[in-house]
């Protein structure tokens, strides 16, 4: 398999086989991402063919300032948002559900249970676990979590992407970052229920 | 959350990210603390919070981004993309 220069420079030659090796090398990469913002199925497909498209037209531009995997990822990203921001709009499911609950005084419901030490909890098991319970939350939450949490992109550049404010940005991530908590808590606990 | 003596359990979760992110002011920071120290179900609560934000990106591949294909890329997926860059 051709190394990343070699492989840019063919593709910028226009080299069909190079397109090829291209999508081969970086397409289920490219999917896992975009399952994780619109869902399994054939908008995922979608998304990555669009983010395919997208990086075809730009690749003379490609100067090689960031590696291919991560340019190709980027794309990836800003095609789902945009997906995301396609799709009609659905009445939105409530998180109040996954939230702490507190007596009117402001006391817990039910005591808070340790959890598993982080090191006793690696695995591919844990990150297909991780990965259903977030595909759980309600898409506004989801998209945040995904993009400051996973993707690390800063709380401003998260605002720009999804025309809110900084705030709103911190309150869904909070928010988020609870419901998922609740999401794990059965799962994680040092003893389970 | 107006400021008082004291922290209830439903205040400490709820400054909990602005915390973590050194945004609280001196006075709920030391208010956050002192329940920190006084209510051991709000500092498990803590510890899973930082697990649930530390679980979240292990989700990502964790091998080398340059690494060897999934095998898991569909075969139909590879011939719509190149379906569609040959119409264009």
């Amino acid at each position: 398999m051709a190394d990343e220069a070699t492989l840019v420079a063919a593709l910028q030659a226009g080299d069909d086989d190079a397109f090829e090796q291209l999508v081969r090398r970086y397409g289920g990469r490219m999917l896992e991402v975009a399952q994780r913002f619109v869902g399994e199925g054939d908008d995922a497909r979608d998304v990555v063919q669009e983010a395919f498209l997208s990086a075809f037209r730009a690749i003379d531009r490609f100067e090689g300032t960031a590696r291919l995997s991560t340019w190709l990822h980027r794309i990836t990203v800003n095609a789902a948002l945009m997906r995301l921001r396609s799709r009609r709009r659905r009445p939105e499911e409530s998180l109040d559900e996954l939230l702490p609950r507190f007596e009117a005084d402001g006391h817990r419901t039910s005591p808070g249970e340790p959890w598993q030490p982080l090191a006793a909890l690696e695995g591919a098991e844990l990150r297909t676990l991780v990965r259903k319970r977030i595909d759980e939350l309600p898409e506004r939450y989801r998209t945040v979590l995904l993009l400051r949490d996973i993707e690390e992109l800063e709380t401003g550049e998260v605002a720009v992407l999804l025309g809110v404010n900084t705030g709103t940005v911190k309150t869904r991530l909070h928010r988020a970052r609870l419901a998922l908590r609740s999401l794990l808590d059965p799962h994680l606990r040092e003893s389970k229920p | 959350m107006t400021r008082r003596e004291e922290l209830t359990c439903r205040d400490f979760v709820e400054v909990i990210m602005a915390w973590l992110d050194g945004e609280l002011e001196p006075a709920t920071r030391s208010l956050f603390g002192e329940h920190l120290v006084a209510c051991p179900d709000c500092e498990n609560y803590l510890d899973s919070y930082k697990t649930t934000v530390a679980l979240g990106k292990c989700i990502c591949d964790p091998d080398d981004p340059d690494g060897p294909v999934p095998d898991d890329v569909p075969e139909e997926l590879v011939q719509a993309v190149l379906a569609a860059r040959r119409q264009r």
